[in-house]
C-alpha cells in the first residue's frame, strides 16, 4: 500500500484519538448505555485499522510496539481470572460484586467486577482483530 | 485429622518431587519418595487393632454436594488390608527402583509423579464408599498405569503396551461408570454402604443383569481376565519395578476388590456367580497354560499373574454361593471367600518377589529370554533362594504361603460339587477338574521360570554382560516379600486373624456380625483329604511334564498367529485407523466450497424437517411492527446492493457492496430502536469491510475457478433454500411465544440484581457472561489459527525461493 497522502496521514493524528477516546468513553459507558467491552474493542481496532491505511504497517507497528497476541493472553486471563476469583470468596464462579464508591475527582461512582470482566473483553477484541489484520496484512 | 486427606498425601508430595530432583541432584530422588509410602504404611498398621473387633471407620470429604458427591474414606477390613498391600508394597518397590533406575540416566522426576499419582488414586479406590469418586480414582489408575508402561517413551514396544493398556482398561473404566449409574437408579444413592443395604429391593430390576455385566466389565479388563488379559503381556514394557507393583501386586487387583466389594450385592444373582466363577477359572486354566510358552521372563511372570488372578476372581465368585446355603452342610461354602483373600495376600508376597528377582536378572545379565538364561544359580545364589521360595509358594507346594491356600482352593472348589442350585449339579463337576489341570500347569510353569533360569548349564557367552549377582539394596526388597512367604506358611492363623477375616466380614457383609465369627482354622496338615491327594497328582504329573517339556513345547506352534487375541485387537485397531481415515478422506475434498455446501445442507434439512415434524411454522401477522418509509427504502438499498454483490464484476465492488449490506442492516437496527445493536454492526462492517480490503489482493480472481452452469444452478438453490428456511423460522419463531418472554425477568432484575442499566451489555457480561468467556476464547483461538497459518506458510514459501 503506497502511504503517502498528506490529507489522509494529517487528518488521521486527529481522528485516531478522537475515535480511541470515544471507545474508551463507549467501554466505561457499557454498564448503564449503550456499549461495552465488545464494541469498544471494535472501535479501538477500527481506529488502529484507520491508522493503518493511513500509514504502513511497519509505522504502526513501531507506534504500538505490543505484541497484539499477548494482548488476547492478557484479556483472556482478565477474564477468566475474575470469574475464578470469585471461589476466593465461597460464592459461585462468575458471582458479579458491584458498590457505590466515592473516589477523589470523580465522585460517588458506581463501581462493578463485572467491568473487570468486560475489560478482558475488550483486550480480546482488540488483540484478536489487531493480530489477524497485521498477520494477513504483513503476508507479503 | 479426617483421614480421608491421607489419600491425597502421595500426590500432593508429588508435586515436590521435580523440585527436589532438580535441587539436590547427587541424593537419588527416591529416598524422598520411600518416606511417604512408609508414613502411610505405619499410619494404616494402626487402624488393623480396631479391625480386628469389628471396627469401622468413616471419614467424610465434601466435592460436589449439590450431586451428593464426596470423598468418602470407609475403612473396614477389606480397605484396610488393600491400604497396607499398596503401601506396603509401595515402600518396597520405591526402595528397589532407588537401585534399579540410574539416578543420572532415567528421569526420576516423571517417574516419581507417576508413581506417587497411582498410589493416590489406589487408595482412594479401595478406600472410596461413594462410587463416583471411585471411578475417578480408577481411570486415574489407568492414566498413571498408561504413563508408566510407557515410561521409556523412545521404544516402539512401550508406547503399544501402553496405548492397549489404556485403551482397554479405560473402556472396561466406561463400562463400569454405567453400571454405577444404573446401580444408583436402583439402589437410590452412590454410598456403596447404602447400596448394599438396599440391595434386596433392587433384585428382579430390569436393570439388575445389565448393572452385573457392566460392572464385570470394568472389574475384568482391570484385573486381566479372558478375553481383556491381552494388555498384561504388552504391560511388561513398563520398568520392572512397575510390573511388581502395578501390575502383579496392586492395579490389576484392583478389579478384584470391586468384585469383592460388590459382593453382597450382587450375589443373589446366579449370572453373577456363573460370570465371576466360570471367567475366572477360564482365565486360570488360559493363564497357567499359555505362560509355559513363554519365552520372556516377564511375559512368563505376566501370564503367570493373569492365571493366579483367575484363581482368585474364581473364588470369589464361589464365594456368593455362601448367600444361597444355610443349615448343616453350609460351613463347606464358606471357604471360598477366605482362601480367595489369603490367596491374594499370598500372591502379592510371592509375585512381587518374583517380579522383582525377574528385574535383577534383567539388570545384571542384560537379558530377559529364558533360552539365553541358565545355572545362576552360583553366580547369584541370593536372588535363586528368592525365585525358589517364590516359586514354590506359587506352584503350591509346602512349606511356602501359597501351599495353604491352594489346599483352601481345591476345598472350595469341590464344594462347588455339592451346590445344588442355578445348575450346579449338573456343571459343578467341571470346576474341580479345570482347577486341577490349571494347577498342573501352574506347577509346570513356577518351575520353568526358576530351573530353566538357575539351574542347567551357564551360558556366559550368550549374556549381553558377564552375570554377577545383584547390590545388597536391590536385594533387600525381594528377600523381605520371600521371607514373608516363609513366615505365613508357619503362622497361618495369626495372619488369618489380622488381615483375612476382617476382609472377609467385610465383603460378606450379612453372613458374619464380627471377623471372630469366621470359623475358619488353618492348619498345614489336614488329614487324608481329598484335596491332599489332588496335590500330590498335581505333583506327580507337573514334574513329568516338566521333564518332558522340550517335547511337547512345540504343541503351542499349532496355533496360527492370526487366530489370537492380540491378532484380533491389531485388527480392530488397524480398521479403526484405516477405516477412519477412509471415512475422512471422503467427504474432506480440501474445498472450501464442499463444507459450505454440508453445513447449508444439514442446517436447511434439520431445521425445516423440525419445523414440519413439529407443525411449528406459523404467520401472525398482527404482531408485526409497523414499517415506515424509511424501512422501505433501506430494504431497496439491501436488495440493490445485495444484486450488485452478486453480479460484480471485481472482488473490490464486490466488497463495497456487501459494505453496503452491513451499514443498511445497521440502519434497521436503528429504526427499531436497538442502539447497541446498530453501533456493534456498524463498526464490525467498518473493520470487517478494511480487513478485506487486505486480504483481498490475496483473492484469486473471481472468474477463475471457471464457474459452470451447473455449479451456478447448485449454488443458486444452496442460496435459495437457506434464505428461504431462516426466513420461514423467523416467521414461526416471531409468531408464536409458548413461553413468556425472558425481557420481563431481564427488566425486572437488571438494577436490582446486576445493578447495571443497559441490559444487552448486563447480559453480555453477567446474566449470559459463560457465553462470552467462551466467545472471547474462541476469537483467541481464530487470531492464533490465523497467525499460525499464516507464518506457517510464509516459512514455507521463503525455503522454496531460496531454492529457486
Amino acid at each position: 500500500m503506497k502511504a503517502n497522502d498528506v490529507i489522509l496521514q494529517t487528518a488521521t493524528k486527529v481522528v485516531f484519538f478522537i475515535i480511541f477516546l470515544f471507545s474508551i468513553h463507549i467501554f466505561f459507558a457499557g454498564h448503564f448505555a449503550p456499549g461495552g467491552g465488545f464494541v469498544g474493542g471494535l472501535l479501538t481496532t477500527a481506529a488502529i485499522v484507520l491508522l493503518l491505511l493511513a500509514f504502513d504497517l511497519k509505522t504502526v507497528q513501531e507506534a504500538l510496539p505490543f505484541n497484539f497476541m499477548h494482548i488476547v493472553a492478557i484479556g483472556l486471563l482478565l477474564a477468566l481470572g475474575m470469574a475464578a476469583g470469585s471461589f476466593v470468596f465461597n460464592v459461585p464462579f462468575f458471582t458479579h460484586a458491584f458498590g457505590d464508591y466515592y473516589l477523589p475527582l470523580f465522585g460517588v461512582t458506581s463501581l462493578h467486577t463485572a467491568m473487570i470482566f468486560d475489560a478482558g473483553v475488550y483486550l480480546v477484541v482488540v488483540g484478536s482483530t489487531i493480530t489477524m489484520i497485521q498477520t494477513i496484512g504483513g503476508d507479503s | 485429622m479426617e483421614f480421608v486427606w491421607f489419600i491425597f498425601l502421595p500426590i500432593l508430595a508429588a508435586i515436590l518431587i521435580p523440585f527436589l530432583y532438580k535441587t539436590i541432584r547427587n541424593v537419588h530422588t527416591g529416598w524422598f519418595v520411600l518416606v511417604i509410602p512408609v508414613l502411610l504404611f505405619i499410619y494404616y498398621a494402626r487402624f488393623v487393632k480396631g479391625i480386628l473387633n469389628g471396627e469401622v471407620h468413616i471419614s467424610e470429604l465434601p466435592w460436589i454436594p449439590s450431586l451428593d458427591i464426596s470423598f468418602t474414606a470407609y475403612m473396614d477390613g477389606l480397605s484396610v488390608l488393600f491400604s497396607l498391600l499398596i503401601t506396603g508394597i509401595g515402600a518396597l518397590v520405591v526402595l528397589y527402583s532407588i537401585f534399579y533406575l540410574d539416578k543420572k540416566r532415567e528421569k526420576l522426576n516423571n517417574f516419581y509423579v507417576y508413581l506417587l499419582m497411582f498410589m493416590t488414586a489406589m487408595l482412594g479406590i479401595v478406600q472410596s464408599d461413594n462410587v463416583i469418586s471411585l471411578y475417578l480414582f480408577w481411570e486415574l489408575t489407568s492414566i498413571s498405569s498408561f504413563l508408566l508402561i510407557g515410561y521409556w517413551f523412545t521404544k516402539d514396544r512401550s508406547r503399544f503396551g501402553a496405548l492397549k493398556s489404556m485403551l482397554i482398561t479405560v473402556f472396561g473404566g466406561l463400562m463400569m461408570l454405567g453400571g454405577f449409574v444404573l446401580l444408583s437408579i436402583m439402589g437410590d444413592s452412590y454410598s456403596i454402604r447404602e447400596l448394599i443395604a438396599n440391595a434386596p429391593q433392587m433384585v428382579g430390576h430390569e436393570y439388575f443383569t445389565l448393572a452385573i455385566v457392566l460392572i464385570l466389565l470394568g472389574a475384568f479388563t482391570k484385573s486381566a481376565q479372558f478375553p481383556f488379559y491381552i494388555w498384561l503381556p504388552d504391560a511388561m514394557e513398563a520398568p520392572t519395578p512397575v510390573s511388581a507393583y502395578l501390575h502383579s501386586a496392586t492395579m490389576v487387583k484392583a478389579g478384584l476388590y470391586l468384585v469383592a466389594r460388590f459382593t453382597p450385592v450382587f450375589a443373589s444373582s446366579e449370572v453373577w456367580i456363573w460370570l465371576v466363577t466360570g471367567i475366572g477359572l477360564l482365565t486360570l486354566f488360559w493363564g497357567s497354560f499359555f505362560a509355559v510358552k513363554q519365552t520372556d521372563l516377564k511375559a512368563i511372570l505376566a501370564f503367570s499373574t493373569v492365571s493366579q488372578l483367575g484363581l482368585i476372581m474364581s473364588l470369589f465368585g464361589a464365594s456368593a454361593v455362601a448367600y444361597h446355603v444355610s443349615g448343616e452342610g453350609s460351613a463347606i461354602f464358606k471357604f471360598a471367600a477366605f482362601a480367595g483373600i489369603f490367596h491374594l495376600i499370598n500372591h502379592a508376597m510371592f509375585k512381587g518377589s518374583l517380579f522383582m528377582v525377574a528385574g535383577i536378572v534383567d539388570h545384571e545379565t542384560g537379558t530377559r529370554d529364558i533360552r539365553k538364561l541358565g545355572g545362576l544359580m552360583s553366580i547369584m545364589p541370593v536372588s535363586f533362594t528368592v525365585a525358589f521360595i517364590g516359586s514354590m509358594s506359587m506352584a503350591g507346594l509346602p512349606p511356602f504361603g501359597g501351599f495353604l491356600s491352594k489346599e483352601l482352593f481345591l476345598t472350595s472348589m469341590l464344594s462347588l460339587n455339592e451346590f445344588n442350585l442355578f445348575n450346579f449339579d449338573t456343571w459343578g463337576i467341571v470346576f474341580p477338574i479345570v482347577a486341577w489341570i490349571a494347577s498342573v500347569f501352574t506347577f509346570v510353569y513356577s518351575f520353568y521360570f526358576v530351573f530353566n533360569t538357575f539351574a542347567g548349564k551357564k551360558k556366559e557367552q550368550a549374556l549381553p554382560q558377564k552375570p554377577q549377582e545383584a547390590p545388597f539394596g536391590m536385594l533387600i526388597s525381594p528377600v523381605i516379600l520371600a521371607a514373608i512367604v516363609v513366615v505365613i506358611f508357619f503362622i497361618p492363623n495369626l495372619v488369618a486373624k489380622a488381615f483375612v477375616k476382617p476382609a472377609v466380614v467385610a465383603m460378606q457383609t450379612g453372613l458374619y456380625e464380627n471377623p471372630s465369627d469366621v470359623a475358619i482354622h488353618i492348619s498345614a496338615w489336614h488329614g487324608w483329604t481329598p484335596e491332599l491327594f489332588m496335590t500330590l497328582g498335581i505333583i506327580g504329573v507337573g514334574f513329568l511334564l516338566f521333564i518332558t517339556m522340550a517335547r511337547w513345547q512345540k504343541l503351542y506352534d499349532v496355533q496360527p498367529q492370526y487366530l489370537s487375541l492380540n491378532a484380533l485387537y491389531d485388527s480392530m485397531m488397524m480398521f479403526g485407523e484405516t477405516g477412519m481415515n477412509r471415512l475422512s478422506r471422503f467427504y474432506m475434498t480440501g474445498l472450501l466450497r464442499s463444507y459450505l455446501m454440508y453445513m447449508f445442507f444439514f442446517i436447511v434439512t434439520i431445521t425445516t424437517a423440525a419445523l414440519f415434524i413439529q407443525d411449528a411454522f406459523k404467520v401472525d401477522m398482527d404482531s408485526f411492527s409497523p414499517v415506515n418509509a424509511y424501512g422501505f427504502l433501506t430494504a431497496i438499498i439491501i436488495i440493490v446492493a445485495i444484486c450488485m454483490v452478486i453480479f460484480a464484476k471485481t472482488r473490490l465492488a464486490a466488497i463495497i457492496a456487501l459494505g453496503g449490506v452491513g451499514y443498511s442492516v445497521a440502519l434497521f437496527f436503528v429504526i427499531y430502536k436497538a442502539p447497541d445493536l446498530a453501533l456493534t454492526q456498524l463498526v464490525i462492517e467498518t473493520v470487517s469491510v478494511a480487513l478485506f480490503l487486505l486480504a483481498f489482493r490475496y483473492l484469486p480472481e473471481v472468474k477463475r475457478h471457471g464457474e459452470t452452469r451447473k455449479i451456478r444452478v447448485g449454488n443458486f438453490i444452496i442460496a435459495a433454500a437457506v434464505g428461504v428456511t431462516v426466513t420461514l423460522i423467523a416467521l414461526s419463531a416471531h409468531s408464536q411465544k409458548l413461553i413468556p418472554s425472558i425481557s420481563q425477568y431481564y427488566k425486572d432484575t437488571v438494577f436490582t440484581e446486576a445493578a447495571g442499566g443497559n441490559i444487552v451489555n448486563v447480559i453480555l457480561v453477567d446474566y449470559r457472561g459463560f457465553d462470552t468467556l467462551f466467545e472471547i476464547a474462541v476469537l483467541g483461538i481464530a487470531a492464533i489459527g490465523v497467525y499460525s497459518m499464516v507464518k506457517l506458510r510464509l516459512s514455507r514459501k521463503e525455503k522454496s525461493d531460496e531454492s529457486k
